[in-house]
């Protein structure tokens, strides 16, 4: 299994399209980050404008944290996309390919063919997650340096000491794995139904914007549906900079977003080892 | 004893909704055949060489290769073959040699360099390894499909219109291949090519198969002689000749006369008694030529059922 997973993820760092979501990441982060360093100070001003006849604030609120924390909130519907390119394509690449045909008849079992790929799947999503996070605070601490992180939870204002907030960001990341996750197992799922990868793509990302939008908007029947929907619980990596951490509401997210990983990489199997090969 | 039965196929169907790509085939194959499977387009070849390889699930029947159950040892008998299914696709976007060497470690196998380019040089690819296959013509990447089957030195060979988009010097190579492989290597194969002329050049037994099922099966020596063939012959004298022929109980045998030619069904032996009768009566016969072939006879097959 491990060869087979060495040679997916192989074919997939040889294609130019694995590569443009770590160009996007590359090209955006910095552009965020020397935007902030433009225009943040102000921004926190802003943010901070009602507080300040209260309170005093000192030391470095524009931080690397503070950037980080920005970019990860704000990057929910733009790094699903970067995912669907190369798991959409997991399967229904080899169809269009018609490699499908030299795969199958290797003695090796459908099961391994796709548990494979699935792995390699995620792995590609774990690095591009650990690809944001380094590059998100790495730049961001040669630019904005370290500090407390200033955050807004519920109405309340959080500060986390210096010394408390990487290992935060680290269960952060790691959650955000796992909610790309499911978005690399729909797409994946998608693309054992079809012959052409575009269709996965499209599909898993037009789902993502309908949940997204349906989470976002406060309409009566929207809120009775928002539970079934997974991208209600895609956000609950907010909980870890939460002071105390909403410990259940984070293992429960968890556990709903593993249980659709689960599921869609199952139906998958399920659906591949049925499928005849006509391309 | 009976030679050992390498691929035995029983009562094979399969379906597409309403369509009956194969319906209750019967096929075996023996240790050491050369085995032609023909048919137009869309007879079901295809669809039953990707049953074979456990592309397509069949709807009903049963499939034993090496004798064993391809549902309950698939892994095992796929060990033991090396396939070109249709059109020869690869990673375009990797090079000749590691799409071999990928498809070498997938199939548990960890080839060596040496015998990765030897199959290259089998193929005449040698000199393009480095090449990516994207870069390749359509017969260059036929020659790597045929290179990716014998990789892993396999028993059964199951190629499936090898020779399509060959010029015909690839095509004389491929010919030439699949009698080495056959006779110097001991290989058995499963041959489907709808060039029918190569595989009455290679193949010793046959299959033809029409709308999912088999028309005729068997040696193709015997099936080649088992009807008239149709002979042309060439005479000095046509008109004579004709005139002559009309009044004979050979008129009935005369397919065509046209130009010079008298074109006669018949079987071997009354070949040598026309030829004999024409000269008795001093008809200058300046050429026999059969025209039958496998082709024709695939045609005559085919064409009742359409």
């Amino acid at each position: 299994m491990l060869t087979l997973i060495n040679i997916e993820l192989y074919k997939i760092f040889k294609k130019w399209r694995t590569y443009i979501g770590f160009i996007a990441i590359l090209v955006l982060i910095p552009i965020i980050e020397f935007a902030l360093k433009m225009e943040g100070q102000r921004s926190i001003n802003f943010m901070t404008r009602d507080l300040q006849q209260s309170f005093i604030f000192v030391g470095n609120l524009l931080n690397s944290y503070f950037v980080s924390y920005l970019i990860l909130n704000s990057l929910a519907v733009h790094i699903p996309f970067l995912i669907t390119l190369v798991a959409g394509d997991l399967l229904a690449g080899e169809a269009t390919a018609g490699t499908y045909r030299i795969l199958i008849t290797r003695p090796v079992s459908r099961f391994s063919i796709v548990t494979s790929k699935f792995a390699a799947g995620i792995i590609y999503t774990f690095l591009l997650i650990l690809f944001l996070a380094i590059l998100s605070l790495g730049l961001g601490s040669l630019i904005f340096g370290t500090g407390d992180l200033l955050n807004f939870s519920n109405g309340s204002i959080i500060v986390l000491a210096k010394n408390d907030i990487l290992w935060r960001f680290l269960l952060a990341y790691l959650f955000a794995t796992l909610s790309m996750g499911v978005v690399a197992s729909l797409a994946f799922l998608f693309s054992a139904l079809v012959e052409n990868a575009i269709g996965p793509i499209i599909t898993t990302m037009a789902i993502i914007i309908i949940f997204i939008i349906i989470s976002a908007i406060n309409i009566g029947i929207f809120q009775d549906i928002r539970p079934y929907l997974f991208t209600n619980y895609m956000g609950a990596w907010r909980a870890f900079f939460d002071n105390p951490m909403d410990t259940y509401e984070v293992v429960k997210s968890s556990l709903i977003l593993f249980a659709h990983v689960v599921v869609f990489y199952s139906a998958a199997l399920i659906i591949f080892q049925k499928k005849d090969i006509l391309t | 004893m009976d030679p050992e039965k390498i691929i035995e196929v029983v009562n094979l169907s399969k379906h597409f909704k309403e369509l009956k790509a194969v319906d209750g085939l019967n096929i075996n194959v023996y240790k050491g055949d050369v085995f032609g499977f023909l048919g137009p387009n869309g007879a079901g070849k295809s669809t039953t060489i990707r049953m074979l390889l456990s592309l397509i699930t069949p709807n009903e029947g049963e499939i034993r290769i090496f004798g064993k159950s391809l549902q309950g040892h698939r892994k095992e008998i796929l060990k033991k073959i090396g396939a070109i299914v249709e059109k020869p696709d690869f990673y375009g976007y990797l090079s000749a040699y590691k799409n071999l060497e990928i498809l070498g470690k997938i199939s548990a196998g960890n080839y060596s360099k040496k015998r990765i380019m030897e199959v290259l040089e089998l193929v005449g690819l040698s000199k393009r390894y480095k090449s990516k296959v994207k870069t390749f013509s359509h017969g260059m990447k036929q020659r790597l499909g045929i290179a990716q089957a014998l990789l892993h030195d396999p028993e059964l060979i199951i190629l499936d219109e090898p020779t399509t988009g060959l010029d015909p010097q690839g095509m004389k190579e491929i010919r030439d291949l699949i009698i080495f492989l056959s006779k110097e290597k001991q290989k058995t194969i499963f041959l489907s090519s709808h060039i029918l002329y190569e595989v009455e050049l290679v193949a010793n037994r046959m299959i033809i198969i029409n709308k999912g099922s088999a028309k005729v099966e068997g040696k193709v020596e015997e099936l080649l002689n088992a009807n008239n063939l149709k002979v042309t012959f060439e005479v000095g004298d046509w008109e004579n000749a004709k005139i002559l022929i009309d009044n004979t109980a050979w008129v009935k045998k005369l397919e065509m006369a046209i130009n010079g030619k008298l074109t006669f069904l018949l079987t071997p032996e009354e070949i040598s008694e026309l030829n004999k009768y024409l000269v008795q009566n001093n008809i200058a016969v300046n050429a026999v030529i059969p025209t039958r072939s496998l082709e024709e006879y695939f045609l005559s097959i085919t064409q009742k059922e359409a």
